[in-house]
């Protein structure tokens, strides 16, 4: 019978699970991927043993299936169907240090209206910005039902005390902000501190209040898939509702290989728990051809069931514009050149 | 929601399919002297593809004496770089053509385009290629200072890889400096028959390469003909024995490939989410249609119940259907015959209490077609534990210790492939070097490489093809 008992950090915790999100009491039960059982305390020891446990990835395997599923042909009305689901998943992004909220509003007013020339484009997943900008992006969309993400802790290093990356999460979401996309401690995850991680993303989940918690894993920088797969393991049991794959500043972000393993981890989360969380690859998706690659590996590897917005998404800027050209193309035949698209 | 794939077929019109093939003897295609002829179906709706001449004793009369001519007279005297430049020659219009000859193989053996575009056809110019560059260093391979070729090589070649086999045979034997007359198998001769236009488009000198068409006798009638120095025969573990019978005191060479029974061992600790492409791969790439097929499943105990129902979920994904579309991954058995037997062996493993499962796939109307099939409970006494089905169907056993694994593995008269999957390196090696199997795939199946050598123990025959051990069984 497992024993409530008080952590370091003073979090409640049951058999493993930390009881901070009150407002997602169904999802009390302890998350029991398959092979290995979820550690009695967050404890590093036990966290460890749990993450260790997981099979292993075999690189040149990962790497086989996903140009496997890159080979798909994906043609004519299964086309149309993929460019129009992937607009619904865009996560429309802008993330530079010269962001203004002159840029910020007239991104918004894309995600409003993608294609002036056609009403009939579905409209974003959400928009994406820095903590600091959730405001501005707020009012520029009131009205159009797209919500506002917000990058948050000290985005993208990360490297900042956790009583910063509080006050940045707060901020955001009391600002406005639906969706919170925070990053790990990378630092912390390599060092084996697995503790540290869970603890960090258990705390910002808190600060979430009522947000979607996303948590970027920063793939490029934990290197192997066994660490991509413990990552995804780690979050999910720290209370994500979706897995990202990068911040978008740091290569290789978001590879076929890397998405297929995180989608695995969702999909063996589902099989022991019935429970969801979604997957976000960010950074590198540009083309209609790697969008519909994305949703082929959702489709083969996590099922059909992930195949929404509320379930997956794709962190891009130009993205949009090439699936826009590949829409008019599809529906008229004709290929009109990137000046007939917005800049933003 | 679904994102279900809309069809998405290759065409048709790359390839200029002619009513007739001939026989390619002595650099020009002659008609047979029986006027017999046999016809070739697209097993994916039992079409007619093409009638093509069937070879009696007269035209490998024919075919010997012309290949024996251009052993001797332009062949085997040419030096080796020479030989190079052709064989180059022909890897490089087999790339240019391949996209045609892809579709063909598609056609005439029901295997999915995926495979002869990804696998087949870059496998087929990579051999040839791999062999020009042996071809003016055959005194570097480890076989003396100046190894000698045999002279005529008599090569029959079965349907599940029709070019690949017949590169795998006629390079090697090229690039040593023999000349060769082959035999493609009778449900999928165009292949080969293309690739005599490429013999011809290459300028290859006449008689080089023969290629002769027909059925079992004309096989026969090529590995019994006295006037070959060597068989190299690719087929059933049968028709091997009835070959070195024949051959047996005749001083001709042979080797032989012929059937097995992989097993495809899964340790505990394995990539499981990889154990599962590895499985579905070495058991159901090319409908099962590989001697080298991982056909029986050999899973430690512990984690069968976590890993089967995986498979069976990976498994249902599989796309069966046409052949040219691009999306499909499992395509039509080669033949009626074929799939009688896969039926029947089928049969058998359930009758003898195994449980089977096969994958809810809707399979076309017309054409030869079979639900890749898993059967699980079977153990060592069971037929489809121990007899080849070459068709999509996988046996499943457990064990509990690695020796008893190796064990499992090793008790077959088979000993052509087997898989090993473990993350922990010093028991893979452990397990490899106990293996009594030609190939050992360490965390992957079905893998080939023309510089790794190829061939089986016990019954699945001997001598090796590709690398530097593939040039020996053609040099003397």
């Amino acid at each position: 019978m497992p024993v409530p008992t008080a952590t370091p950090s003073g979090v409640i915790v049951i058999a493993g699970r930390p009881v901070s999100a009150a407002h997602r009491p169904t999802e009390l039960k302890v998350p029991v991927p398959h092979t290995a059982t979820a550690p009695e305390a967050a404890s590093n020891r036990a966290l460890r043993a749990f993450l260790h446990g997981l099979p292993g990835v075999d690189e040149v395997g990962a790497r086989a299936r996903a140009q496997d599923l890159a080979t798909r042909s994906v043609k004519t009305t299964a086309k149309a169907q993929a460019i129009d689901l992937a607009l619904s998943m865009v996560d429309l992004t802008t993330l530079e240090g010269a962001d203004t909220p002159g840029k910020v509003r007239a991104l918004c007013a894309k995600a409003a209206l993608p294609d002036p020339a056609d009403r009939s484009v579905p409209r974003v997943g959400a928009v994406c910005v820095y903590s600091d900008l959730v405001a501005t992006a707020v009012e520029a969309l009131r009205g159009t039902g797209i919500g506002v993400a917000s990058v948050a802790t000290a985005f993208p290093a990360g490297r900042a005390p956790l009583e910063a990356k509080l006050a940045d999460t707060r901020r955001a979401v009391a600002d406005g902000a639906a969706e919170i996309d925070m990053v790990i401690d990378r630092g912390a995850f390599l060092a084996g501190d697995y503790k540290k991680v869970h603890d960090e993303i258990t705390a910002v989940r808190e600060a979430c209040g009522g947000a979607h918690l996303k948590v970027i894993l920063e793939t490029g920088e934990l290197a192997t898939y066994d660490n991509v797969r413990r990552a995804s393991h780690l979050a999910i049991l720290a209370g994500a509702d979706f897995i990202k794959t990068s911040t978008g500043k740091v290569s290789p972000a978001a590879t076929p290989p890397v998405v297929l393993v995180m989608l695995q981890a969702v999909r063996d989360h589902h099989a022991a728990t019935g429970a969801r969380v979604g997957v976000k690859p960010a950074g590198g998706i540009r083309t209609t051809k790697d969008a519909i690659r994305q949703l082929v590996l959702v489709n083969e590897v996590a099922g059909p069931a992930w195949l929404t917005p509320d379930l997956f998404r794709i962190g891009a800027s130009s993205l949009l514009n090439d699936l826009l050209m590949q829409r008019t193309r599809l529906t008229t035949g004709t290929y009109p050149g990137p000046d007939y698209y917005t800049l933003d | 929601m679904n994102l279900d794939y809309a069809p998405a077929p290759e065409s048709r019109s790359v390839v200029a399919l002619r009513p007739n093939y001939a026989l390619f003897v002595d650099g020009e295609f002659t008609p047979a002297e029986s006027g017999e002829h046999l016809t070739t179906l697209n097993p994916a709706d039992e079409t007619e593809l093409a009638r093509f001449a069937v070879a009696g004793p007269a035209d490998v009369d024919r075919a010997v004496a012309a290949a024996r001519r251009a052993h001797e007279e332009v062949w085997g005297p040419m030096p080796g770089a020479e030989r190079g430049k052709y064989l180059f020659r022909i890897a490089r219009i087999i790339q240019e053509r391949s996209r045609e000859l892809a579709v063909l193989e598609s056609l005439d053996n029901g295997k999915p385009i995926k495979e002869t575009r990804d696998v087949d056809l870059p496998l087929v110019a990579a051999h040839f290629f791999y062999h020009a560059g042996w071809a003016d260093k055959l005194a570097h391979a480890g076989l003396g200072p100046d190894p000698r070729p045999l002279g005529v090589a008599a090569q029959v070649i079965p349907w599940n890889f029709p070019l690949l086999m017949l590169a795998w045979k006629v390079a090697p034997a090229l690039a040593t400096g023999n000349t060769v007359v082959l035999k493609p198998a009778e449900t999928t001769p165009l292949t080969a028959l293309v690739f005599a236009e490429i013999c011809q488009e290459a300028d290859l000198p006449p008689g080089v390469v023969n290629i002769i068409t027909g059925a079992g006798e004309t096989g026969r009638a090529l590995v019994e003909h006295p006037g070959t120095d060597k068989v190299a025969f690719t087929g059933s573990t049968e028709v091997g024995r009835s070959i070195a019978r024949s051959v047996a005191g005749t001083g001709k060479r042979l080797t032989l490939e012929l059937g097995g029974k992989g097993a495809n061992i899964v340790y505990d600790d394995a990539a499981l989410d990889q154990a599962v492409e590895g499985i579905v791969s070495g058991i159901f790439f090319n409908q099962g249609h590989v001697c080298c097929a991982g056909s029986r499943l050999l899973v430690q105990e512990s984690i069968a119940d976590e890993l089967l129902p995986r498979l069976r979920d990976r498994v249902s994904l599989l796309r069966l259907g046409d052949p040219l579309d691009k999306n499909t991954d499992l395509g039509a058995i080669n033949s009626a015959a074929q799939l009688e037997r896969i039926r029947d062996l089928a049969a058998v493993g359930e009758r003898e209490g195994a449980e089977r499962w096969s994958a809810p796939c809707d399979l076309p109307a017309s054409g030869y077609w079979f639900a890749p099939t898993i059967l699980t409970g079977v153990s060592q006494a069971h037929r489809v534990a121990r007899e080849e089905i070459f068709g999509p169907v996988l046996s499943v056993l457990t064990f509990r210790t690695p020796e008893e694994a190796v064990a499992k593995a090793n008790n077959t008269p088979y000993g052509l492939s087997a898989g090993v999957w473990t993350e922990k390196g010093s028991r893979m090696m452990w397990t490899a070097q106990r293996l009594r199997a030609g190939v050992v795939w360490s965390n992957t199946f079905n893998r080939f490489d023309p510089a790794s050598p190829f061939g089986g123990y016990k019954e699945s025959g001997y001598g090796r093809e590709g690398g530097r051990h593939g040039l020996e069984a053609y040099l003397g």
